[in-house]
């Protein structure tokens, strides 16, 4: 729209404005609310400047939820427009920008995080650690991915959101199609919040490979953690190529360089092939720690060893492998010839193999198991069959040929819903509920809980599978309205009622939390669900040095087997703990690419010249300090432990 | 007494990575297609960084060899089906119908 181009604040469109409204009041209340119960101070000390992986882990996990409100509010507004033909809520372009803003918000700010939250939760309780290897990249990660979720937030209202779709293609993304700021957002935010992402991967890696207990050999850790290495190897070696897609195309947008152009020998499909070439691994890393909380949900609650640790393990490496060379499914319709295609529909297809091992794996897991229905266990369940309905159409549009129907359709659409809400949000929430009483020492209701687990499961399928209908009667995706003669109105209402209904399944999920944390019983055990892996060896809540003493592990399971032979995991007395300090240089710094990026974003050279040296002056401030962290007394240890119910 | 103190690796892996300079710089001294002297820089190139890889970065040395050198393969692996790959899509395989 013409009038987006020249606006810094977006005045004319009453709902965007609205939301405006109720940011700042919600921020001012939100000050407000922090100055007068005088918890300045307690933030700044136990959360903003902390590098404990656990409540770095929460951050990220309390970051995940509100951009699922986020995310979620945009998914309903797309829903509400298209229930009905020719329905006027939403004009073509605010539909564009909220299809945009839902993609990116809920893959790479919601599913993201959740799942980088709970690896940092859960990663080094599993390996029997005290913290990540780099604690302060840990918490410049955070950070970083924070301001970077924020710039892109901002967008809607500072200078307009982008809307060229989540993958941005050229040539609809550059500056000839797309005046308005909102793909210079796109590009700075996820390259700020991308760096953060490329240090965790690094991190986790180094952690899994070098700080496991004594005894614990890779063979012997916990699925999970398996599922966090692989997507750490995948993180590492895919993120550079979307660093370097973003780098160009900020590069195309505001200096004027015709790397993706269609003339002056640019290629603008050379976009959609470098996105994707990160893309489909970008899949992997949501989809695999998913399959590790799985594995590690469904061998607990069907009281039984993992099926086939080995073929999982195995498994996983070759999706790694496989998911670099598939990117090109995505766009088998741009013009390649029949040799491209037919190689990458044989790679695609052969991804199905591992994944239908691990799925005969976790139902051979759960065959004779004695199952106990709890509400992750629940979510596991329901995964197995709706992922199986997103793997098979998943094949179908794998055919290069079959997909020359499906493709841009709403079809497609459905196929990925399909596979990531049951794959990766289903697994989050089930990680949630799983991991709660570790971090918080009480779990959340179990009836609210499942309640919300039939909310979300059913309303899920009423708002999706409609979508594969549609998609084969024709009606493409991102279209904003549609007249009543094409006959898509029915179905897209139904569609719609089951939006509202997963929107009530994720309300009582909130409420159960509140309710939860007023009135569920503490647990005393920090062991309340008789689970297998070593981060339920220690007390729940964790303290914040992790174990007391660190365990010696003899086999895959060894909590679950000191268990069952009542033996000891740990030996010998306890002594002073070697811990990280805390730093407000993260975030302080991580200011600074906010403001950069901001300055960036409207091509305002010289602050943003500034802010970037002040970067610099962050990064010589650290490689200059001496630090070398604190020790935790004996007596200090023992008093902790006493006062969390005896030693562990 | 000498034998021990004599770098007879380092002075090894020296001579060869100067041999491979110089033939690398044969290349642009002499006359040659383009199709060859991209070779002769290519095999020259792998021969150096394997020269570097193993004589001065010790890399076959280290404790956690078989770490580092399943992250040079699965590198590599990436890096290659990245670079061909997208030649494979973009140029060679685009409207070849």
């Amino acid at each position: 729209m013409e009038s987006h181009e020249q606006q810094f604040l977006i005045l004319n469109e009453p709902m965007i404005v609205a939301a405006m409204i109720s940011i700042v009041v919600g921020a001012l209340s939100l000050v407000i609310g922090v100055t007068y119960f005088k918890k300045w101070g307690y933030l700044w000390r136990e959360w903003i400047t902390t590098v404990d992986h656990k409540k770095i882990g929460v951050m990220y996990i309390l970051v995940a939820l509100v951009m699922l409100f986020r995310g979620g509010v945009d998914a309903l507004l797309m829903r509400g427009q298209t229930a009905m033909p020719e329905n006027g809520l939403l004009d073509a372009q605010h539909y564009n920008e909220i299809f945009t803003t839902h993609g990116v918000i809920m893959i790479l700010f919601m599913a993201m995080p959740f799942i980088i939250g709970l690896m940092n939760v859960v990663t080094p309780l599993q390996i029997g650690a005290r913290d990540v290897a780099f604690p302060r990249l840990n918490s410049v990660s955070f950070w970083l991915f924070a301001v970077g979720a924020g710039l892109f937030n901002i967008s809607f209202i500072i200078g307009g959101s982008p809307d060229a779709g989540w993958s941005a293609y050229f040539p609809l993304a550059s500056l000839e199609f797309s005046p308005t700021v909102g793909n210079n957002y796109y590009a700075i935010s996820l390259q700020i919040a991308g760096l953060g992402t490329l240090m965790t991967g690094i991190n986790f890696l180094v952690t899994i490979l070098k700080m496991r207990a004594p005894g614990m050999t890779l063979m012997k850790m916990p699925m999970f953690t398996w599922s966090i290495l692989i997507t750490n190897v995948i993180i590492v070696f895919a993120f550079p190529v979307l660093t370097v897609a973003l780098a160009l195309m900020t590069m195309d947008r505001q200096f004027g360089t015709k790397f993706f152009a269609m003339q002056d020998g640019g290629m603008d499909m050379l976009w959609a092939n470098l996105f994707w070439v990160w893309g489909h691994p970008e899949v992997y890393i949501v989809i695999l720690p998913a399959f590790g909380i799985y594995s590690e949900i469904i061998s607990t609650f069907a009281r039984k060893n993992l099926y086939g640790y080995k073929s999982m393990v195995v498994s996983m490496v070759a999706i790694s492998l496989l998911s670099f060379v598939v990117w090109a499914h995505h766009f088998y319709t741009m013009g390649h010839g029949v040799m491209v295609n037919s190689v990458f529909s044989i790679t695609t297809m052969l991804i199905a193999v591992p994944t239908g091992v691990k799925i005969f794996n976790w139902l051979l897991t759960l065959h004779k198991g004695k199952i106990s229905f709890t509400t992750p266990m629940l979510y596991s369940l329901a995964f197995i069959p709706i992922f199986t309905i997103g793997g098979v159409t998943g094949v179908m549009l794998a055919m290069a040929s079959a997909d020359y129907q499906y493709h841009n359709t709403m079809f497609l659409v459905a196929h990925f819903h399909y596979v990531l809400i049951p794959g990766t949000v289903f697994a989050v929430i089930a990680g949630f509920h799983f991991w709660f009483p570790k971090v918080f020492g009480f779990r959340l209701n179990e009836k609210l809980g499942k309640l919300a687990f039939w909310f979300i499961t059913i309303s899920f399928n009423v708002a999706f599978f409609p979508l594969f209908i549609l998609g084969l009667n024709g009606m493409t995706r991102r279209m904003y309205t549609y007249s009543e003669s094409t006959g898509y109105g029915p179905l897209n209402m139904l569609s719609f009622v089951g939006a509202v209904g997963l929107g009530i399944g994720f309300i009582i999920l909130v409420y159960n939390l509140y309710w939860s944390i007023r009135y569920s019983p503490r647990d005393e055990t920090g062991d309340p669900w008789d689970a297998r892996s070593l981060e339920w060896a220690t007390h729940g809540p964790v303290p914040f040095y992790n174990f007391a003493r660190i365990p010696q592990v003899n086999e895959l399971d060894a909590f679950w087997h000191a268990k069952k032979h009542n033996k000891q995991l740990w030996s010998g007395p306890i002594e002073k703990i070697h811990m990280p300090s805390n730093s407000g240089m993260p975030f302080l710094m991580s200011g600074a690419f906010f403001a950069a990026g901001f300055c960036l974003v409207f091509s305002w050279w010289i602050p943003t010249i500034i802010f970037t040296i002040l970067i610099f002056v962050f990064m010589a401030l650290r490689s200059f300090e001496q630090d070398h962290g604190y020790y935790v007394s004996v007596e200090e240890v023992e008093r902790i432990e006493r006062e969390l119910g005896g030693d562990k | 007494m000498m034998k021990q103190l004599f770098p007879k690796q380092h002075v090894m892996g020296f001579v060869f990575s100067m041999v491979l300079s110089v033939v690398a710089l044969a290349v642009l001294v002499f006359d040659m297609s383009y199709k060859m002297g991209m070779a002769i820089l290519l095999v020259t190139a792998i021969a150096q960084a394997l020269v570097q890889l193993l004589l001065f970065m010790h890399i076959g040395e280290s404790e956690d060899k078989k770490t580092l050198y399943t992250n040079i393969i699965y590198a590599l692996f990436v890096g290659v089906v990245t670079i061909l790959g997208t030649l494979f899509t973009m140029i060679w395989g685009y409207q070849m119908l």
